[in-house]
Parts: C-alpha cells; structure tokens; sequence
C-alpha cells in the first residue's frame, strides 16, 4: 500500500524590533551574558509588561503579506511552565484570540498552504552549559517572537521545505525579521503523520521539535514518514508525541507522550489590556509595506518585458528587487538593466547573503544613465559590459570610461566609408562571399566593428558590406 | 471644617518651624522602634533614609523653597511595594533577603515629594491573609487593644497609622486588604478604582484584583495621599488618565445626594456592627442624603468568584519564587527540580501554598470551564449589577466588615471561616471599584467599626466628600484617638 506523507508547520519567527516586547532592551543578538537585561525582562517581583507597538505592527504585517485577517481585537495569555530559562515562570503568549488569522502562503504548484493563525509573544533565555554547572542568559528573553501555525496542508518534503523558503522570502522582503536558522530567529516545530493514499482521515501524528535548519528538517520529515509507515504495516499504532530529532544519527526520538504533555495554565494576562488594531491602524500598515512579491514579479513581467525567470531571480532579494525598479524606470531597454544584474553583478556576489545585502558599488541612478546612453545609440551593449565592469571595480560614473569618440555616435558617410576600406582591405573575402560563402561577410564585419571600436550598428553595416561587394 | 487632617497639621509645624522635620522624624523613628515590640507594625526601619529626607525638608524651610504637600511626612509603606536599595520581603520566607533594584511609581512620586519612610509594614504573606497573621515575621496588633488583630492584610500599615508611628502609609487591597484593616484600628482606608494608581513596583498577588491606597488618619489625609499617587502610569498599562483629583471636592454640599443600602451586604452582620451604621445612615440623614434600599442578589457570588480568580492570578504570579535569582534558597539539593521544589516548600507558608494549590486546580485543564470560567462570567454579573445599583444611588454605604478585629490566632483556625468576614469587601474589587472605611462608631467590645463607602468607578472626588461630610459631622462620636506614640 502506498502513503501519503502530511505534515503542519509551527514556525517561531524572531522579530527584528529594535526592542524587546514588553521593554526597552536591545533585541540584538549576543552580547555578554545578562547585558541585555532590565527588571521587567528578568521579571523582577512588582514589574509589570509594556506591550512594544512595533510588535504588533510588524506582525500585522507579517499577516497581510501571508493573507491573513487580522483581528480588531485580540489578547495576550499566561502560558504557565516552570523552567529556569523563563523568570517569570509563564510566558505572554496568545492562546484563544491571536492576532492573525486564516492566511495562506501559496506554493509554485499552484496549491495554497493554510496558515491557521499567526501569534506574538516573547522568546524565553538561554540555559548556558558550563564545566558541570549551568548558567542562564536572559539576553534572548522578551525577543518578540510570531509563531505561525499551518493547517496541515504540506504533503512532500519539497512542499515543506518550499513553503519555509517562501515564508522566509516574504518576511524578509517585509523587513520583519532576518529569518536566519542558524542563528534561530527561524525555528520549525513539524507535525508528521501519514496515511493510505485515497484515505480521507489523517493519522495519528508526531511533532518533531526546533527544527533549525532546512536540511535536518529534511532528514527529519524522511525518517519520521518511514518510521511511522513501518509501524503501520507492522501492525502497531504511531502514538501522539514529541519527538527530538538526533543531527548524528539522523533519526527521531520521542521526548514525551500526550498523556505526560504539560497542562499549561492558559489564562488572559491580567497586566495587559486588549490589543486593538483598527481599519485606519490596518490601511495605515498596508501603506507602509512593500509590494507584495508576487504581485511584483507579475508586474515585472508585465511592465518591463522580462522573462519570468529573470523576473523571479531579481525579486528573491528586496534590495535587488528596488535597486533594479530604481535602474530600470523609463529606460527603453529594462532587459539590459536585469542582464546588467544578473550577469555582471551576480556575478561578484558569491553567497545568498551577499545577494541579499547587494553590496555594489555602482548606484542604480549610475545604472540607469549607463543604459540610457544605450537606449539612445550612442553606445552598444558590448561597450555597456565592458564600461560597466570598470565601473563595478572603481565606483565612477560611466563618462569617466566612455571617450567623446565613444560617445559620438556614426554618421551614414562615415560608416559608408569605414565599410568601402573594410571591403578593399578584404578582396579574397569579399570574392568568397560573392562565390556563394555566407559565412565571409562576417569576417569583413568584424574589422568593421574593431575599426569602429564597435560604435558601429551591426546590422547596418552588414547590410551596406553586402551591397558595396555585389556593386 | 474640622481639622482633622494630620498632614496639613504637620505641614504647619514644619512650615512655621515650630519643630523641624529632623526632629519630628526622630521623633517618629524614636517611637517606632519602642512601640514596635507591642504592635510589630514595622518588619524593617529605615532610620538612614528617613534622617536623609529630613535633612533636605530642612535645608528647603531653610532656604525658603517652596515644599510639595507630602514633604516631610513620616509616613510608612506596606512591605510588598518596591523600594530600590530597602529589603521588600512580602513578608516571607520566600524573599527574606530581596532588595529590589528599582523603584514602585507610588513610592517614586512620595520620594520626589520628600515624604520621609519611616519603614516598611508587616502585612500578611504575599497579601493573602485577613489578619496580618501569615506574616512570618508574627502578625501587627491592634493599637485600640493589642490582644486583638490589626486586620489584613496591610495590618502594619493599619496598626502604625492608628498608632501615631506614622501619619499615613499606603496599603494594597486586593480583596479588602486596605479596608478591613482600616476598620478594626478605627482609620480611614481607601482602594482606589482599579487602574487609578499604578501598581508598577507592587509585588503582585492578584493582578487584576490588587490596587495600591492610602491609610490615613482622616478622609481630609486620605484626599490629600489619593491625589498625590493617583497619576497615569505609562509602565502600568492598567493604568488609567481618569483619575480626578479629589481633595478639591470635599466640603461640597451632599443634600439630596442617593445613598443606595443593599440589604444583601448585612447577612450575617454582628448586631453591634449593624447598630452603628444605622447610626451613621441617620447621620447621612440628617445632612439631607436619601436613604435607597434595595437588593443586590449577585453578591452571594462574589466569595467563590474572588477566591477563584485571585487564587488563579496568584499561581501564576508567584510562579517565579523558585530561588534562581533572588531571595532565599533551600541549602541542600540534589538537582534543579528539587531546589526548585524544596525552595517553595521551605519559603511559602501554608495560606500562600493554599492559595497556589486551590489557583493551580481552578486552571487545571478539565477544571478551567467549571471554575476559572464561570467565576470570570459572574465576575460580568458583577459589574453589571453595580452599574445598574449606581443607576439609581450615587454611592453605596455598607459594613466594611461584619465584625470588629479578630482576637488574635482567631484565623488559624479556620480558614473557609475566616475568607467569610470578607464578603462585604471582595464585591469591589471584583467590580473594580472605588471603596473606602471611615471609622463610624464602637462595637460592643468597644472596638472600633467601620462604614464602607463604595462609588462608580473613577467617582473619588464624590465619593471622598461623601466620606468626609459624615467625618465632617459624626467625628467626635466615632473616633478614638489611641495615647501611644507621636502625640502631635
């Protein structure tokens, strides 16, 4: 019998306020020990939350661009554990009314992920392990964190693994969060279960646990589909639990059971009032957004005549996406601009990350006079390559490069003249191509462009080479 | 009008040096110290701090400065309100040894009027207590009779301010716990409407319950202590920009003023009691207030409803007593789970662990709808039928408690019996109400007995008056001067 594979995200997503949620500490990842820290943070008896407005704005964000409604009203929550990383021994979260609700993130196949809500609250500390003893940090403690939960929509690993890009992709062009794994501020709960292909109900699921890397997501999602069809076909019953996956041995294991999972108390948070978001507090954060990225690779597309490849390429990173807006606007020749990027500048840009901080030393305006002088014939587009790479190595404008001679332009005489020298300096050519060789008349052409240090139209002079030789 | 406000009265000394604040301040220190051993009113006395305010009150009369209203008033602070670089212990084993590092918003508006700590007050553990008897530093006694209880759980404050060891003190209240105390030392308590006064710095028992108020000797004091504390607080986000100033209201005419009476509130009222407050009722009378009977059946909800939901806030709350990072620590353990354990075992006493359990339990997945839920929907019920009740009254006149103080270890006995005197000041909290005792006479134990006040919320300019017409016209017969301490 053959399996299908579901799974449902819980993703934690560090926010990138300057502050903490309920305080003013820096939210900047790091720092010495407990240097990030006041009394409200650290929880101190008698302090009370303060709700940062930023959160909320930036999760309202977070929401519009996964389209979700966002709620008029919600509240925060007491989730009560007990553990030495959490001072206050709950944690503010959102239980019953989050703040976002029913999204979706739509995937390249055409299907749409459900996001069943999106929530904010604040990470807990970190325990430090050390020569036997353990330390706490409170640094990361009261980071604003959204969690955005799915329905369990996500049926490959391709799904998921696409689906946590994208999210990645939307939250950074928003400018909400840095979205990086490795260093946390992007964390995957999974929910795995499989059933019989045709079967409508879904089976018994795991959740694997703080996932940090798309790679060991991967892994995880494979073992855990394999383990729990064995069980199937064996005979046994996957049970509801949390599992841990093992980087090492790249399996799962289980860390509790439902009936062992932790009661948590959930109760409104007495210190806090409503958080209200009104329909002019929305526009107004729907104003201040970017476009979204979908829409902007469709009007990409449209507007600037580029092949959705190239389009998809110059959208991924927000900067590139503005830096080519920017370059491109009222320019005739929009495709140049995107070779100009795509070739030339990706080219310097080894990593993703340096793609995303598009560090070039050529501002857009300068792209944009470079191609200017193309559009209007001055220059062609082998002399664009080669100014634009002198430019991209100094950081000068392209006049510094370009000669008056360069910039001149050709007169029909001149070009006349330059072509009727070609032809005499080339007889046995210009013979072969009346005997019937095609291919000889490029051969004359290209003295023509070197004698014109390529200012000249090739098509043009082609077409008056062929009539010199046939006179 | 009468003067019966100490703060005014001492503003004067001050003012026309006639004494000066350093030695007004010694006075009181002086007499703290001795008359502690018989009402263990203070758990802790800052002498230091006390002399250095007095120092600068006296460089300012010096020198001619303009003083706030509050400078240079001994006054005292129940020990669950933050000061930064003073021991706040809650009056627990839990945090012996806790100095906070920043201030409460109360006690930085009194230190910038340079109000002058005499101490911090006894009060029952965390708040949770009707006796001031959880304290682990033993309970305040009463100054009328120190074989009795000073009440709870601002006993301290109570007992210091009725024992001339302070001239005022501010309390919390929680579910009575400024009243009640105020009442059995025969002084005036008011809880302010919930969000009036910042609770920033106040050590929490029951967040959406707790509110900070002062204790006072007269309504006149009492005024003069609200308007000072009751600001909006930006680190409070309860806190409200409603507050008015009261102290400017009182003395206005109350004729034709409606003084609702629901019968509810006098089941189960001591005769005594009773009698003196169809006293101050007649009192009302006669200064041209109407008398409105009427009935408010919702009450007998309101025990259930409290100790449901304030225990709930309080596990919670007190969660984070687990000896990590400040106060006390259990000395021997095997692993972090069991000095997390043994800490709370060893730090909390047995009210506070009653209250976490039964909070605990109420939370409790399975449990939640059947208790936590529906105390939160009576709670609605509550607050509807108050605003329905200030509809057609304009304040509410009550027992403050229906009885006169406990003699002493009277609590321990029973705990279910003694949750119960709380009946007449638990509704205002729950509706998050303004509520003030004004002493209104003598039990039959020549203890004293309190009227309770209560208005719509945000009403205190009003319902101060009201408290202070009837000051105003039944003092003499209803105060008691106590002889000890700082005889101004």
């Amino acid at each position: 019998m053959n399996y299908e594979l579901i799974c449902g995200l819980e993703t934690h997503v560090e926010l990138s306020t300057k502050t903490k949620i309920f305080c003013s500490c820096s939210t900047e990842f790091g720092g010495e020990p407990n240097t990030h820290c006041c009394p409200i943070c650290i929880g101190l008896p008698g302090t009370l939350p303060k709700l940062n407005k930023a959160v909320v704005e930036y999760a309202v964000m977070a929401g519009l661009a996964t389209n979700c409604e966002i709620s008029p009203v919600s509240k925060m929550d007491r989730k009560n554990y007990v553990y030495p990383d959490l001072p206050k021994a709950y944690q503010i979260s959102q239980y019953d009314m989050p703040l976002c609700k029913s999204g979706w993130v739509g995937l390249s196949n055409g299907r749409r992920i459900r996001l069943n809500r999106i929530h904010i609250e604040e990470d807990a500390g970190k325990l430090v392990h050390d020569r036997g003893n353990t330390f706490v940090d409170y640094n990361r403690g009261g980071v604003p964190l959204i969690e955005i939960v799915t329905e369990p929509d996500l049926r490959s690993i391709e799904e998921v693994q696409e689906y946590v890009e994208k999210l990645q992709m939307i939250l950074r062009y928003i400018g909400v969060s840095d979205c990086k794994m490795q260093e946390g501020s992007l964390r995957c709960d999974v929910n795995v279960s499989v059933r019989p292909v045709g079967q409508e109900e879904f089976g018994t699921r795991a959740e694997i646990k703080n996932m940090n890397s798309l790679a060991y997501m991967a892994k995880a999602i494979a073992y855990e589909f394999d383990r729990q069809v064995d069980l199937i076909q064996s005979g046994e019953e996957v049970v509801q639990e949390t599992r841990r996956f093992d980087e090492g041995s790249g399996c799962t294991e289980g860390m509790r059971g439902k009936e062992d999972a932790d009661d948590y108390r959930y109760f409104r948070e007495p210190d806090l009032v409503a958080i209200l978001v009104s329909d002019e507090m929305r526009k107004s954060i729907q104003k201040q957004m970017p476009e979204d990225p979908q829409k902007r690779l469709t009007r990409f597309v449209s507007d600037f005549d580029l092949p959705e490849a190239d389009a998809r390429l110059l959208i991924e990173h927000r900067r590139i996406a503005d830096y080519f807006e920017t370059a491109a606007k009222g320019a005739k020749n929009p495709r140049a601009v995107a070779n100009c990027i795509l070739g030339q500048m990706f080219a310097r840009l080894g990593t993703e990350a340096e793609k995303e901080q598009f560090e070039v030393a050529v501002t857009p305006e300068q792209l944009h006079e470079l191609i200017l002088l193309l559009d209007s014939g001055k220059i062609r587009m082998n002399l664009v390559k080669s100014t634009l790479e002198k430019m991209l190595d100094t950081g000068k404008p392209a006049k510094e490069f370009l000669s008056e001679q360069d910039l001149a332009g050709m007169s029909a005489d001149d070009l006349k003249a330059v072509c009727e020298k070609a032809v005499a300096e080339n007889e046995a050519a210009a013979a072969d191509y009346l005997a019937g060789k095609e291919k000889a008349l490029k051969a004359i052409l290209g003295s023509v462009m070197k004698a014109t240090r390529g200012r000249a139209n090739p098509q043009e002079a082609e077409k008056l080479l062929a009539d010199i030789i046939r006179r | 009008m009468e003067p019966y406000g100490i703060i005014p009265k001492i503003g004067k000394l001050l003012r026309s040096k006639e004494i000066s604040c350093t030695e007004l301040t010694k006075q009181y220190l002086h007499s703290a110290e001795t008359e502690n051993k018989r009402l263990n009113a203070y758990v802790k006395l800052t002498p230091e701090a006390a002399l250095k305010t007095a120092a600068e009150v006296d460089r300012k009369l010096a020198a001619g400065e303009e003083l706030s209203p509050l400078a240079g008033i001994p006054m005292t602070l129940k020990d669950n309100i933050s000061t930064n670089g003073i021991e706040t212990t809650c009056c627990s084993k839990i945090l012996r040894g806790y100095t906070p590092i920043y201030d409460a918003t109360v006690w930085d508006i009194l230190k910038r009027q340079d109000a002058v700590l005499i101490g911090k007050a006894n009060m029952d553990e965390f708040a949770m207590g009707s006796s001031c008897e959880t304290s682990c530093f033993g309970g305040a006694r009463n100054p009328h009779n120190t074989e009795r209880v000073a009440g709870g759980s601002s006993g301290g404050v109570a007992s210091a301010v009725a024992g001339n060891l302070a001239a005022f003190g501010l309390g919390s209240d929680t579910g009575g716990s400024i009243r009640q105390p105020a009442s059995f030392c025969g002084i005036v308590g008011l809880k302010p409407t919930y969000g009036a006064v910042s609770r920033y710095g106040l050590i929490a028992y029951a967040s959406s319950f707790d509110q900070i108020g002062p204790i006072t000797r007269s309504v006149e004091d009492a005024a003069l202590v609200y308007d000072a504390i009751a600001k909006y607080d930006p680190m409070d986000s309860t806190s409200s920009e409603k507050a008015q100033p009261a102290f400017s209201s009182l003395g206005k005419d109350i004729k034709g003023m409606k003084i609702g009476v629901p019968k509810e509130y006098f089941d189960g009222v001591r005769e005594d009691v009773k009698a003196a407050l169809q006293n101050a009722l007649k009192v009302y009378e006669s200064l041209g207030a109407e008398i409105v009977d009427f009935s408010m059946p919702s009450i007998q909800y309101s025990l259930p409803v409290y100790y449901i939901l304030a225990c709930a806030e309080a596990s919670s709350n007190l969660g984070r007593y687990d000896g990590i990072r400040y106060g006390a620590r259990t000395e021997h353990y095997a692993d972090r789970d069991e000095m997390i354990c043994k800490t709370r075992s060893e730090g909390f006493g047995a009210e506070v662990k009653r209250r976490i359990l039964l909070g605990t339990y109420v939370l409790s997945a399975g449990y939640y709808d059947a208790f936590y839920k529906k105390a939160q929907n009576l709670r609605g019920t509550l607050i509807r039928a108050f605003e329905d009740a200030f509809a057609h009254c304009d304040v509410i006149a009550v027992p403050t408690v229906p009885m006169t103080a406990f003699p002493l270890n009277f609590t321990a006995q029973d705990a279910v019996e003694t949750y119960l005197t709380d009946i007449c000041t638990v509704p205002v909290n729950i509706a998050g109400l303004p509520g003030i005792s004004v002493p209104c006479g003598f039990g039959g134990d020549s203890m004293p007995v309190g009227l309770q006040l209560i208005g719509a919320r945000f009403s205190e300019p009003a319902l101060l008056n009201a408290a202070f017409q009837y000051e105003q016209a039944a003092r003499r017969d209803v105060f008691r001067a106590v002889e000890t301490g700082v005889v101004l």
